[in-house]
């Protein structure tokens, strides 16, 4: 059988301001045949996305088609006359992108979304759109298919959107299908719920499909074949089990090491103890915050309900939990972002004042934040050696040639060549920004750092490389960490200590060997059993514990009293875990979990 | 790997950082260039005009100085005279040279707006970016003022206030720095909002800077050229609003000279084929006309940053 889509030695070139050419993809073969998931793999700027939307016969403004062919059942697409190219779109070949919540109109009902494209096309009449919207609601398994199509995008969750996506794309039943990173947004649980979604309907529908993404584990769950890109160019190209564990390319088994492997005790660093003294640096105290003004002062809106952490001097503590558990909520109390509405927040054992706005330049000093997303988090407009020299003159009164020297240093520090002072941040990568972003809080000479999802931003590598940087600078400066993240696995390999927050409570805490080895925490178990693992199969093992069971395809709730997790849990006893706050159990070496259930019963 | 990791080394490169290099300049396009050529005119214009006019603006021609061609009788008037070798631009209806009051009146025109722009910018910004950064009672109280104001039709409002404290050129100034100090209090609000809670505005705050710093060195620059593109449209809005003020009759006093009560005092001139009106009406256009083209300009410029930025 012929292949459905043929790229051959595809080049597409990017015209720069002085009209020169730039090659991006550079003569790259391969073909997806039928009912063929073909996965594009590859950091950022390897050329994935451009290639994938060649698909479409499409270039991003500013890219050229330079020499190649992208055949569709033996017809060039870049070739062909716009009005055949537009009548290939979103009918023969469909594009899934990266944010459903992006991609929604909000005032639409979802079922005239997902019908919009093969009513348009006339492929089907608006009937037989709705039955077979109604057929893909099932086969995605979302919830309440008969009347979903009523309902407006923000009455479902982010994975269901996801997924609902997916249901616009294939609705016109189209031929190929291009998934754009399509789960790297989503917290782990949600990222199973829709991998698993997906796989069954590619198979079900059995239309091909190109899967864009960054994350080798992901592929291993989805992919037949797997091509993995550099630059621009095919590094190996096979399938996926050749790919996976026989790779043959150097780069592939960068690319490899750059997967941390899944959360397991043991992989921390040994931090060292000479740190340590009486008081923690940093800890809050039966801390209550939230957001909005409700009556007595109380917030209208809580996120954070009794929360106790303590920071040991040169100690990394990790936050964990999904989007909506409350982890930055927690950071911005702790910067005085966000003044607590109830407790105290300690450092070095006194007792700061809840709103920055109180507390003195020493203080501020000694509690630095780093931002999630680098891109806004530096000012356009000011020069790098400006935002790194502000603290240094705030905080440590230097000036003239010794902010100059200090600035020098911190730039070494982070990595980064000293030309860099003069750049603005606009010309910086990703990763760059990131390291400014760091090296920011560490011109303040700070005793703890507070990073808020530091790497979640940058890809693999990427990201690697600023985890490395992180663990150098803590041994040399001896820096309290809390690290917040809803990757497992990154804390794992970095943090001292793990706090595992669900819906604005801590339901267990300890060093990190004791919290990811037995007795777990439901959700704790639920958390570590969906982060994905680099092995073919792993997707339909992790959907048949009971714990994904119960927990997944479900959002988090705040609530009031009881346990938050209470209607996820496979462990929940009615009338107890709902009505009655969980007492917290102590498993010594500072170990402590939240359950109604004793330590016996959640060992099994 | 896009990641570029400086393995400079050795401690001694710390003591010199090299010198930034220079941000990349405004590129003026063919009519961005015209534009400028346009202003710079009529910037020497209001430096040069009266020491070059070749009459005072007031002036009433002498009846001796027209001559009716081919003979030596005087014509019978001196109004709205064809241009000639005594008047470049013929004469307006009381006998005036076009030309020199032309001239005079580029001062006062170009002078009472930009000092009108300057003022609604100075008032619109400072409140602007008060009720951006001071609280939510603050905003709703100026927001609410100013859309008390905005809510009255500008002519009419210019209209009342004159006729009830006169017309002179600081109140002129005054009233019409007030009036356009509305909108750009709108736009300084708005983008100051934007910028207000953007990240590296959180991290100034957690730094503990004050609000002074906030506002000087994390706001103002990111609003600034946006801001600018606004002032070209702006100062060419007060333009019109002064002229047409004075085409009613309220703006500049006779017998100083204004391009729009120029217009406005030669209309009749216009039946008889004068080109009386036409020259401040001309002066108006070019001007404005060229101000639009260099702020075109620097707007694509702040735009093409921001295209590139999205690919």
């Amino acid at each position: 059988m012929p292949a459905l889509l043929e790229i051959d030695r595809l080049k597409i070139d990017a015209r720069g301001d002085d009209d020169g050419l730039t090659p991006i993809v550079k003569g790259v073969s391969f073909s997806v045949k039928r009912g063929e998931v073909v996965a594009l793999i590859g950091e950022s700027g390897s050329g994935k996305t451009t290639i994938a939307l060649s698909a479409l016969g499409y270039a991003k403004p500013g890219l050229e088609f330079t020499g190649g062919e992208v055949r569709l059942d033996g017809r060039d697409v870049i070739s062909m006359p716009p009005n055949e190219q537009r009548a290939l779109r979103g009918r023969r070949v469909a594009y899934l992108a990266q944010s459903a919540a992006a991609t929604f109109n909000p005032a639409l009902t979802i079922g005239e979304q997902v019908t919009e494209s093969p009513v348009l096309h006339g492929q089907l009449s608006r009937e037989q759109a709705d039955l077979r919207a109604e057929e893909l609601y099932r086969a995605l398994e979302l919830p309440d298919p008969d009347r979903l199509g009523k309902r407006y995008p923000h009455q479902v969750s982010g994975g269901q959107l996801q997924r609902l996506m997916a249901a616009m794309a294939l609705c016109g039943k189209p031929d190929l299908l291009i998934l754009d990173e399509p789960t790297t947004a989503l917290d782990v649980t949600t990222q199973i719920e829709v991998l698993k979604a997906f796989k069954s309907v590619i198979r079900q529908e059995g239309s091909a499909a190109i899967y864009v993404t960054h994350d080798l584990s992901v592929v291993a769950q989805i992919a037949d074949h797997i091509v993995v890109l550099y630059a621009g160019d095919v590094q190996e190209h096979g399938t996926a089990d050749k790919v996976i564990n026989r790779p043959s390319h150097d780069y592939t088994r960068r690319l490899m090491a750059a997967v941390r492997p899944p959360p397991a005790a043991g992989q921390g660093d040994e931090s060292s103890d000479a740190h340590e003294r009486d008081a923690p640096a940093l800890e809050v105290r039966s801390v209550t915050a939230g957001y909005g003004k409700g009556r007595n002062g109380a917030p209208s809106l809580k996120v954070l309900r009794d929360i106790n952490v303590a920071v040991q001097r040169g100690h990394t503590v990790g936050v964990i939990g999904e989007s909506g558990c409350g982890k930055s909520t927690l950071a911005r109390v702790m910067s005085g972002l966000l003044p607590a509405s109830e407790g105290e927040v300690l450092l070095d054992g006194d007792r700061l004042q809840p709103s920055l706005h109180q507390r003195d330049r020493g203080e501020l000093q000694k509690v630095q934040f780093v931002f999630q997303m680098a891109d806004t988090a530096l000012n356009p407009r000011q020069r790098i050696d400006h935002i790194l020299g502000r603290p240094i003159e705030f905080y440590l009164g230097l000036k003239g040639a010794e902010k100059r020297k200090r600035i020098g240093e911190l730039l070494h520090m982070v990595e980064l060549p000293p030309e860099f002072a003069g750049r603005y941040p606009e010309e910086l990568s990703g990763g760059q920004k990131q390291r400014v972003n760091l090296a920011r809080a560490l011109a303040a000479s700070p005793e703890v750092l507070l990073c808020d999802e530091v790497i979640s931003a940058l890809d693999t590598i990427v990201g690697a490389n600023v985890i490395e940087l992180l663990k150098r600078l803590r041994k040399q400066t001896g820096v309290s960490f809390v690290f917040i993240s809803h990757d497992l696995s990154t804390i794992a390999s970095f943090a001292d200590e793990i706090v595992v927050l669900y819906a604005g409570r801590v339901v267990e805490q300890g060093p990190t060997d004791r919290v990811l080895s037995p007795p777990y925490h439901p959700y704790t178990r639920l958390l570590i059993s969906s982060v994905p693992e680099l092995r073919i199969g792993w997707l339909e093992e992790a959907m048949e514990t009971q714990e994904a069971k119960a927990g997944i395809d479900r959002v988090v709730k705040l609530t009031e009293i009881g346990c938050p997790f209470f209607d996820r849990c496979p462990l929940a006893v009615e009338g107890t875990c709902d009505r009655e706050d969980p007492p917290i159990r102590r498993l010594g070496e500072g170990h402590a979990i939240e359950c109604h259930r004793s330590e016996r019963e959640f060992m099994h | 790997m896009t990641e570029t990791t400086g393995k400079t080394g050795a401690a001694a490169q710390f003591e010199e950082l090299p010198d930034a290099p220079p941000r990349r300049r405004l590129q003026l396009s063919w009519t961005g260039k015209l534009g400028v050529c346009v202003v710079v005119f009529w910037a020497a214009i209001v430096v040069a005009g009266p020491t070059i006019a070749p009459y005072h603006e007031a002036d009433i021609l002498d009846e001796a100085l027209f001559v009716v061609p081919g003979s030596d009788n005087p014509y019978p008037d001196t109004d709205y005279q064809p241009p000639s070798r005594v008047v470049y631009l013929g004469s307006d209806y009381l006998g005036r040279d076009t030309l020199s009051r032309t001239l005079f009146g580029a001062r006062t025109t170009i002078g009472i707006s930009l000092a009108s722009t300057l003022l609604a910018y100075l008032v619109g910004v400072t409140l602007g970016i008060a009720a951006a950064v001071g609280g939510a009672t603050l905003d709703t109280v100026l927001s609410r003022i100013n859309d008390a104001f905005l809510s009255m039709p500008t002519i009419m409002l210019g209209l009342v206030v004159i006729a009830a404290i006169g017309s002179t050129i600081p109140i002129l100034i005054m009233l019409t720095g007030l009036i356009y100090a509305t909108s750009v209090f709108r736009i300084a609000r708005a983008l100051g909002l934007d910028v207000m809670v953007s990240d590296f505005v959180e991290a100034a705050r957690v730094r503990g800077e004050g609000l002074w710093w906030i506002i000087t060195r994390e706001i103002l620059p990111n609003v600034a050229m946006p801001m600018a593109t606004d002032f070209g449209l702006r100062f060419v809005y007060v333009i019109l609003f002064i002229s047409s003020l004075s085409f009613l009759g309220l703006g500049v006093q006779p017998p100083q000279s204004d391009w729009g009560s120029m217009v406005r005092e030669n209309l009749s001139g216009l039946p008889y084929g004068s080109i009386a009106p036409l020259v401040p009406a001309l002066a108006i256009a070019t001007l404005t006309i060229a101000i639009n083209l260099i702020v075109d300009d620097v707007s694509a410029h702040a735009g093409g940053k921001l295209a590139r930025r999205m690919i």
